[in-house]
This record gives structure tokens, C-alpha cells and sequence, in this order.
């Protein structure tokens, strides 16, 4: 376990300045996501042109990681559409967790900075709670997401 | 920074000791292991990981069975424990020890066969607001099931209780008090005495939990003068699964059972069935024999180093690791109280406890990171979390440098 693929640069500044940070009033689409394990709480609002991701803006509390994947996420998904956003989930989902993942990195961008995450399984909870919140938020869930 | 030569108090042979704790001797991430969880679970001494080898492999068979030797064994070191634990504590009679699974078992068997059936809508139960939550929800189901209320000393900033709010908060309806011994998230030691005074002057029975407080000193229920004390084996250098409720023999004897089965009957018929007496009218079902063997194990094993002389080298521990913690630039120490037990809880600046954990683990450096089952003390203090070093008298001031070094290291790595 090397501490430097945990807390790869581009984490820790996504960590010390969030991209995207702050409400948006009113949102077409809101969630709330919950790790009751460290008490990470955020908050995902989302703004939709039909079936596209216009804007986007979370905030919230938490550790390095789920800070830093949720600033990584609302750059990510910024301007795709729905099926988009969807086969990046489930590419982030093989990324966090598969050790014989054999999503293409090089496509995903920064977020690729998040595969170190998967050799401390303490942490894969911390990674995936903002996409876990998206999904909420789109498909208009009320109740919370808890990672639990 | 440069580590301080430590106070060594010179008759406490910490080497020696960890010698006895062999998962001690290991390295985690290449980095020798120091074990600073002990407030979560405290680790084993060969001799109580003997103790149930030896049960196992020679001794072991049903108790309160049959007329065979090895039930006989089995009944004899089981028995054998509770004499140990009754000293241990200086409670009256063995009738007044009963085993269970733990301090959480504890609770809620009192929550449900002494306050249930005496509570109703307009009564009220008092707690504090450093409970874990194991001295909560079971009274939060009490409550629930009664229409009875569940209220709340306050604490201050310091993370005391409040006794001028205490004073207040007590009254006629109160029908139980429920104190933390020692807090497990902040370390306050609850100067208790004080509240089962003033407890008994309105005459309100009181539980006490002393997961926190057993393995760090000595207890005497007597001198407490406590009606219930509840306290865990796994905290204690004993086994996992395993604990103590200690109640005042007449409070116990006017209880139901909680858990109907075997060995807590005396006959049965499909007609009418006649509960066994204490202590065994709470003990349902074939019990955890290994684990109270371990227990007795564990007990004699802390006393043959001595409660007081734990104590003193733990306090000697805590102010070494309160004075190297809070050296650190942007740490803030939550739980101030004067009296504590070994345990520094702590937040750092911009850094989440969650990546100090993490970061520490790498160095070795076993902590808790999270709320320790005491959400509302977090939320008293606006945090979500914190990072919780609670010390062992097997820990070193070595094992202090360690820790404050591992935390100069987060700094760097995310600072």
C-alpha cells in the first residue's frame, strides 16, 4: 500500500479547492448522500437541458476522497447526457472496485486519479458515495443515499 | 520537531508486559505496530489466550448438565469466574453477577425487564448527553414501547456533564438515571458520586456503564453505591462476546426474566414454569463458557499488575500524549476535562479524521476515526467526527512519539 496512490495530486487539490462547490436555487434535480461510517454528508444539485447535465454543484462535508470525488465528478459529467452519465457509473463502479477492472483509464480523465482507491477498501465508500448520489438525483429519489 | 525525554516511572516494567501480548509484536505497512484502539477493543494476554486453549482442549463440556468430570470442569471454572468478578468489583454475593454479552446486553436487560415494566406515559429517564449510543437506544426502545420520556443532561464545552443542569433535570417522575462511568469518545471520567448522591436523595434508582472505566482503575460497586453496573470483556484484556451486569440483589430478585430457555428454569411444564434463581433466572440458554473462562483469566491477569498502578502509568501516558498531540499546529484536543482516562480525541485543521486514519494506518499507527458511537457528542461539538488515540498500559511513550510523528507526516501529506 503506497499513501501516494491514495492521495495523488490531483486529489489533494480537488481536496484543498473544490471545482464546483455551492447550491444551485432552484435545481431541477437534488439528493442528499450519507456515510454514516466517517459522517461524510453531501449534497448534489443538478441542473438538466432535457436530458443533458447543464450545471452541476455539490456541497457538503468529508473526508479527502469523497470530497475530491465528488469536485472530479460535477467536471466530469458537466454537459452529458443521461445513458452518458450511466456508463460512467459503471465505469467508476469497475474502477473503485474491481482489481481485474478492465475499464479503459485513459477515457476517463482525472477521475483515473481515483483508482488507487481500490487498494484501500476502507475508502472505496468515500469514492463512490457522490456517484451513488447522482444517480439518486436523477432518478429523483427522496430519501437519502446512506452508503450503509 | 524533537520528541521530549518522557517521565518513566520506574516500577512499571511496560516491557515485560508487552512480552505477554504476542499480536503486539508484528509490523503493519513495514512499520512496527502501535496499537493506540484500545478504547474500541484492548488486545489479549497469552495467559487469557491460554486459559481457553486449555478450557477447550481439556475441559470443556456443558455446564449445569450432567453428572460427568468434564461437566463438572466446565460448571467449576465457570462458576469459579463469577466468585472472581465479584471480587473483582466488590460486589456483595455472587448472586449479584450476572454473565452476559456484553455491556450493550447489559443495558438493554435492565432497559427491558427492570424499567420496562414500571414506566409509563409522564415518567421520565435520564441520561447524558456523552452516552454511547448503547446507553441510548435501549432506552430510546423503553420509551417507545411506554410512552415514558427520555431526557438529557447537557454537557459543556469542556465534555462534562452538567451537575447544575443534572440538579434541574431530576425529579419526581424520574424513574432511572443512566450515567456514563467514563466516556468513550472524549475520555471524561463522570465524577459519578456526586450525581448517585443526589440520585438517592430523590430515590432514582441508577445504571451505571463502565465499558470505558473497569479496565482503567479500580471499581468497587459498594463504594459507588451504584444499583446497576455494566461493563465488557473485550475492553478489559478478555475475550469478545462476553460481559458483566452487576445489580443489587433485592433489584434483581424482583425482576422478570428477560430471555426464557434452558438453565434458567427450575422445572417445566406446558401448565406452569418455575424460573431458577439468581443468578441463573438471566442466563437462558447454554452460555459463552469460554468466554468467561477468558474473562477470570483477564481479571487475574490485571490484577497481578494492579488497577492503581495501571491507572497511574495510563495518566503518566495521557499527559505525555495530550502535551505531544496538541504541539501539533492546527489540532484541536475535544474533551478538556480534568479527569480523564487515557484517551485523546482530537481534530486537525483542513484534514478530515477519516484521511488521518488512513494516513497513520500506513505508518502503523492504529487509531479510531468516526463518531465512536456517540453521535450526539459530535454534534454538541459541531464535528462530524473525530480522531481518537486511547491508550493501554501496555502502550509506550515511544508509541506516543510514533503517534505525533505519523501526525507531522498527514500534515505533510495533505496539510
Amino acid at each position: 500500500m503506497d499513501l501516494k496512490d491514495l492521495y495523488r495530486d490531483v486529489i489533494v487539490d480537488h481536496n484543498r479547492n473544490p471545482r464546483n462547490f455551492g447550491k444551485l436555487d432552484p435545481a431541477d434535480a437534488h439528493a442528499d448522500g450519507h456515510n454514516p461510517l466517517c459522517g461524510d454528508r453531501l449534497s448534489l444539485y443538478v441542473n438538466l437541458d432535457g436530458d443533458r447535465i447543464r450545471e452541476v454543484k455539490f456541497d457538503g462535508s468529508g473526508c479527502a476522497i469523497s470530497v475530491a470525488s465528488a469536485s472530479l465528478l460535477t467536471e466530469a459529467v458537466k454537459g452529458k447526457s443521461r445513458p452518458e452519465v450511466k456508463a460512467l457509473f459503471d465505469d467508476m463502479h469497475s474502477l473503485l472496485t474491481q482489481h481485474d477492472s478492465t475499464v479503459d483509464v485513459s477515457k476517463l480523465g482525472k477521475l483515473a486519479a481515483l483508482s488507487g482507491v481500490r487498494e484501500f477498501p476502507a475508502r472505496v465508500k468515500c469514492a463512490s458515495l457522490c456517484w451513488h448520489t447522482l444517480n439518486a438525483a436523477l432518478d429523483q429519489q427522496a430519501e437519502p443515499v446512506s452508503t450503509e | 520537531m524533537s520528541a521530549r525525554p518522557a517521565p518513566r516511572p520506574s516500577s512499571f516494567d511496560v516491557a515485560a508486559i508487552r512480552r505477554d501480548f504476542p499480536i503486539l509484536d508484528q509490523k503493519i505497512n513495514g512499520k512496527p505496530l502501535v496499537y493506540l484502539d484500545n478504547a474500541a477493543s484492548s488486545q489479549r494476554p497469552q495467559q487469557v489466550l491460554d486459559a481457553i486453549t486449555h478450557y477447550y482442549t481439556h475441559d470443556h463440556a456443558n455446564v449445569h448438565r450432567g453428572v460427568h468430570t468434564l461437566s463438572q470442569r466446565a460448571t467449576d471454572a465457570y462458576e469459579g469466574t463469577r466468585e472472581i468478578v465479584r471480587q473483582f468489583i466488590n460486589a456483595r454475593d455472587t448472586k449479584e453477577i450476572i454473565f452476559v454479552r456484553g455491556t450493550t446486553e447489559a443495558v438493554n436487560l435492565v432497559a427491558q425487564s427492570f424499567v420496562r415494566p414500571k414506566v409509563g406515559p409522564g415518567d421520565e429517564i435520564l441520561i447524558s448527553g456523552l452516552e454511547h449510543h448503547a446507553n441510548i437506544v435501549p432506552w430510546q426502545l423503553v420509551c417507545e414501547q411506554t410512552g415514558a420520556s427520555l431526557k438529557v443532561i447537557p454537557i459543556t464545552q469542556s465534555g462534562e456533564v452538567d451537575f447544575a443542569a443534572f440538579e434541574k433535570l431530576i425529579g419526581p417522575r424520574t424513574k432511572l438515571l443512566a450515567l456514563a462511568h467514563v466516556s468513550n469518545a472524549l475520555g471524561t471520567v463522570v465524577p459519578v458520586e456526586k450525581f448517585i448522591a443526589v440520585a438517592r436523595q430523590h430515590g432514582v434508582p441508577v445504571l451505571l456503564d463502565g465499558a470505558q472505566a473497569v479496565p482503567h482503575g479500580k471499581v468497587d460497586v459498594r463504594a459507588l453505591g451504584c444499583d446497576f453496573y455494566c461493563f465488557s470483556s473485550h475492553k478489559m484484556v478478555g475475550p469478545t462476546g462476553m460481559g458483566i451486569l452487576y445489580g443489587r440483589q433485592a433489584l434483581l430478585e424482583a425482576m422478570p426474566p428477560w430471555q426464557g430457555g434452558g438453565d434458567m428454569i427450575l422445572s417445566v411444564s406446558f401448565e406452569k414454569t418455575t424460573y431458577n434463581q439468581l443468578p441463573w433466572k438471566f442466563e437462558a440458554g447454554t452460555p459463552n463458557i469460554a468466554g468467561t473462562i477468558g474473562l477470570g483469566a483477564a481479571i487475574r491477569y490485571l490484577e497481578s499488575i494492579g488497577l492503581e498502578r495501571i491507572a497511574a502509568y495510563e495518566h503518566e501516558l495521557l499527559v505525555y500524549a495530550t502535551q505531544r498531540v496538541q504541539e501539533i499546529p492546527g489540532v484541536r484536543i475535544i474533551g478538556t476535562a480534568p479527569q480523564k482516562a487515557a484517551v485523546v480525541s482530537f481534530v486537525m485543521d483542513g484534514i478530515h479524521p477519516h484521511d488521518i486514519g488512513t494516513i497513520l494506518d500506513t505508518e502503523g499507527v492504529a487509531i479510531r476515526t468516526g463518531h465512536h458511537c456517540a453521535m450526539p457528542v459530535m454534534d454538541f461539538f459541531r464535528i462530524p467526527a473525530t480522531a481518537r488515540a486511547s491508550m493501554s498500559f501496555y502502550n509506550t511513550f515511544e508509541e506516543v512519539d510514533a503517534l505525533a510523528a505519523a501526525l507531522e507526516h498527514t500534515r505533510k501529506v495533505l496539510g
